[in-house]
């Protein structure tokens, strides 16, 4: 018999979308200067969801003038006990309005409500409660005796994970005694604005937060601006290397969080069919949209022909659809423009002579959609094997020693993250200390955890977020 | 470099070329397994799935009694409800057998002729298996010959973990043999099996010695029929057939209670083994409880009220 899932959409009806939205400055909404709006959409069905205010110049000098304000008077002098108890306050704020707030991000972002409700919003709440945490203990952080925050942070946030980079940019910043003027990204700003109400909620003093929306050059105008101690950035390199560039030779401290290509390693003896949970959840999490994705797949030759059908039976079962829908798998691409980038960079793959693969699936005619894919017969002269494509498309390549796997994992421009599959702890150890990558999993996959930094090496950026190392970015 | 489980298993059956084969297979990471069954378990099932779902759930259902006080009349009274479960409403289908302690086939074959619903028996010394080769044999003869159609057997959990692999072959191989028309199926006790790897080897192991299906648990162990451990054996069934094109079932048994316990085992084949498994001939669940709640989720779709437990038979 054919066993059919019903569909199992969550409730819109937790989210209250307003037509409009303000700019978040100095503890009140309040319209951008130019009085320009942007339009958010669903990229599941192209619906508009609202408008938000796109800030100009003169809101990116009145936000940092409050964060300043609000630096000066009230939470850098404010004890370390204090400020914790906000950032307590607002994790359990985000706790109670978590189904809300997850609904929402599903909606803005196109990422299925299990990952919202199930990952982002869970570590979003942790990085908040993990941090209030260190508020009040900062001397023993192994920092120095009397560590002293920065003054005023610049921050801008990509679209892939809206809430969880807001909170991995907030969180230590406010904790360390810093004030911020963060922008999110032009597609998914919404969950933002709620977190803005979340700190009136919250009696945050005025100005501690400040939200911009806006796009590019909102985000070019904050980090341009000198009235700011600290960029921390995470998006595409292309856009970490103009802003490394424009920072050059001020005072500015700088944390960039930029793209990857990263490499799963699977060796002969690793445990198959968890590899192949490990390799979907690796590239085919949130559609792909992971700078830290396992986006290369190396797997040893002589199992390679075991492996690679289980993983095509495995990803034929993926479900792609309604990102609301609880037993959806892949949601919706966020934009146009991203959908544009991946058939782009997959179709050069074909022209170059990869073998694409993605299983028999109907995808939605409305909204913006890419069926899970597998490139096979990859070598690393492909642009598929160097370029980010952040989508859901697996390059998958071969390699006969560890020697090689180790060579192949490290012949790119990037260093974020890899994994490395194996019964064997000493092989295990072996290949992880010769891994040039900030992040290394060890027979899992995509595992975040406030207390564990996350960075970059080479072209991956620079700056370490999450734990104690996370709170060295925002103190001098 | 392990050998492949696609590999055709060798072909002398000698302890060493069995162990060089079971140690073989590809290792069993824990923590990996357990996620897999945790993601699968939050897969949304309601109205007509849910419905389809209950149904499919009842008729695969082995409806069991394996106590030491159990009697002619509470056998007959099982009977009655595998092959009507639901008097009240004549649509339920019957469930899949009913599974008795061998000196109750008869009495159980008796209540069920005409019904269409076939007898399991746990031969061979259930539940511990402690019992000589010739004892276990003549234990499936005489369940067979009572008119069981279908055989539980224990593997020796104690030749296993000893890593006498050719002893727990030759006893299924030899059980097999004893059941001659009748179904075997081979209870791991995954729970004294405790590393996943084991299971992984033990569901081989059994299926290369000629199992039908393979079952968890006699229930009288815990941990039993778990989610991840369910998704081990169905992983190695799907894995023999990628291999030789053969079918084996699965029977998780113990522990299984109420429907969404069962829901979440049929989603588990049907993302594991796929849809060609979800049939009472590839699944089968091993329960005594399960029943009411089904009948009590059904009646619950069909009229939009939960009827009280007091509407339905205890046993």
């Amino acid at each position: 018999m054919i066993f059919e899932y019903a569909p199992a959409p969550e409730s819109r009806s937790v989210v209250t979308l307003r037509e409009t939205y303000d700019l978040f400055v100095d503890g009140e909404f309040a319209p951008a200067e130019g009085g320009e709006y942007l339009t958010t959409l669903n990229p599941a069905d192209e619906t508009k969801l609202a408008q938000v205010a796109v800030a100009g110049e003169a809101d990116v000098d009145r936000a940092v003038a409050a964060a300043r304000r609000a630096y000066d008077t009230v939470w850098s002098r404010m004890s370390g006990a204090e400020r914790g108890k906000y950032l307590f306050r607002i994790a359990r704020i985000i706790q109670e309005r978590s189904r809300e707030l997850a609904v929402l991000e599903s909606m803005d972002n196109g990422k299925p409500i299990k990952e919202t409700r199930d990952v982002d919003l869970p570590l979003v709440a942790a990085h908040f409660f993990y941090y209030a945490g260190w508020a009040d203990k900062l001397r023993h952080a192994g920092l120095g005796p009397d560590p002293r925050p920065l003054g005023v942070a610049a921050q801008v946030i990509p679209w892939n994970f809206p809430l969880l980079m807001l909170a991995w940019k907030i969180a230590p910043a406010l904790a360390t005694g810093n004030t911020v003027v963060l922008k999110p990204a032009e597609t998914t700003p919404l969950t933002a604005l709620v977190f803005a109400e979340i700190c009136q909620e919250a009696d945050l003093p005025p100005g501690v937060v400040n939200i911009l929306t806006g796009a590019g050059e909102t985000g070019r105008a904050l980090v341009e601006h000198p009235g700011t101690d600290k960029v921390a950035f995470t998006g595409s390199t292309e856009v970490g290397r103009r802003i490394a560039r424009s920072v050059a030779g001020t005072d500015k401290r700088v944390t960039l969080e930029l793209g990857g290509k990263g490499a799963n390693i699977v060796y002969d003896d690793a445990a198959i069919d968890q590899a192949v949970e490990g390799i979907v959840s690796g590239i085919f999490f949130n559609q792909g949209h992971v700078c830290c994705a396992g986006s290369r797949l190396l797997v040893q030759e002589s199992i390679a022909e075991e492996l690679l059908p289980r993983l095509k039976d495995r990803v034929a079962k993926l479900r792609l659809g309604d990102p609301l829908d609880k037993n959806t798998d892949i949601g919706a691409i966020n934009s146009a423009a991203q959908l544009e980038r991946i058939r782009a960079l997959t179709d050069s793959g074909t022209d170059e002579g990869v073998e694409r693969w993605s299983p028999a699936c109907d995808l939605p005619s409305t909204g913006y959609w890419f069926a899970p894919t597998l490139l096979t017969g990859v070598s690393q002269a492909h642009r598929v094997a160097r370029e980010e494509i952040f989508g859901p498309v697996l390059s998958v390549l071969t390699f006969r020693t560890p020697e090689e796997a180790v060579a192949k994992a490290n012949n790119t421009p990037y260093g974020l993250s890899a994994g490395v599959w194996t019964e064997k702890g000493s092989r295990m150890l072996w290949t992880a200390e010769r891994l040039r990558a900030g992040v290394i999993w060890s027979n899992t996959f995509n595992k975040f955890d406030p207390t564990s930094p996350f960075g970059g090496y080479k072209e991956s950026g620079y700056g370490r977020e999450g734990g104690r190392h996370g709170l060295e970015a925002y103190l001098g | 470099m392990p050998v492949s489980h696609t590999a055709t298993a060798p072909e002398a059956t000698t302890n060493r070329a069995l162990r060089a084969f079971l140690h073989g297979l590809p290792g069993v990471d824990e923590v990996g397994a357990r996620a897999r069954a945790q993601d699968l378990s939050t897969r949304s099932i309601k109205t007509t799935a849910k419905a389809q779902a209950i149904d499919l759930a009842i008729s695969m259902v082995d409806l069991t009694t394996l106590e030491g006080a159990d009697t002619p009349g509470k056998v007959r009274a099982l009977c009655a409800k595998a092959a009507l479960p639901d008097p009240a409403d004549r649509t339920v289908p019957r469930v899949g057998a009913v599974c008795v302690y061998p000196d109750m086939v008869a009495t159980a074959v008796g209540a069920l002729r005409g019904t269409g619903v076939g007898v399991a028996s746990v031969a061979t010394a259930f539940p511990a298996g402690r019992a000589p080769l010739e004892v276990k044999l003549a234990d499936t003869r005489r369940a067979v010959a009572d008119g069981a159609a279908e055989i539980d057997m224990v593997i020796d959990r104690g030749a296993f973990l000893s890593g006498d692999y050719l002893k727990v072959h030759d006893e299924i191989t030899a059980v097999k043999e004893a059941c001659g028309p009748a179904h075997l199926k081979v209870i791991l006790e995954t729970g004294e099996l405790v590393t996943y790897d084991n299971v992984r080897r033990a569901s081989h192991l059994a299926i290369r010695a000629g199992a039908d299906f393979i079952k968890t648990s006699t229930g009288k162990v815990a941990p039993a029929a778990t989610p991840p451990v369910v998704l081990v054996m169905l992983e190695a069934v799907r894995d023999h057939h990628a291999a030789t094109g053969a079918r084996v079932g699965v029977k998780p048994a113990g522990g299984i209670r109420t429907t969404k316990d069962a829901i979440r085992q049929l989603v588990l084949v049907n993302e594991i083994a796929g849809p060609a498994w979800l049939t009472p001939d590839l699944f089968r669940i091993g329960a005594s409880s399960l029943l009411n709640d089904l009948l009590m989720q059904r009646t619950r779709l069909t009229t939009g009220t939960y009827p009280g437990p007091d509407y339905y038979t205890q046993d």
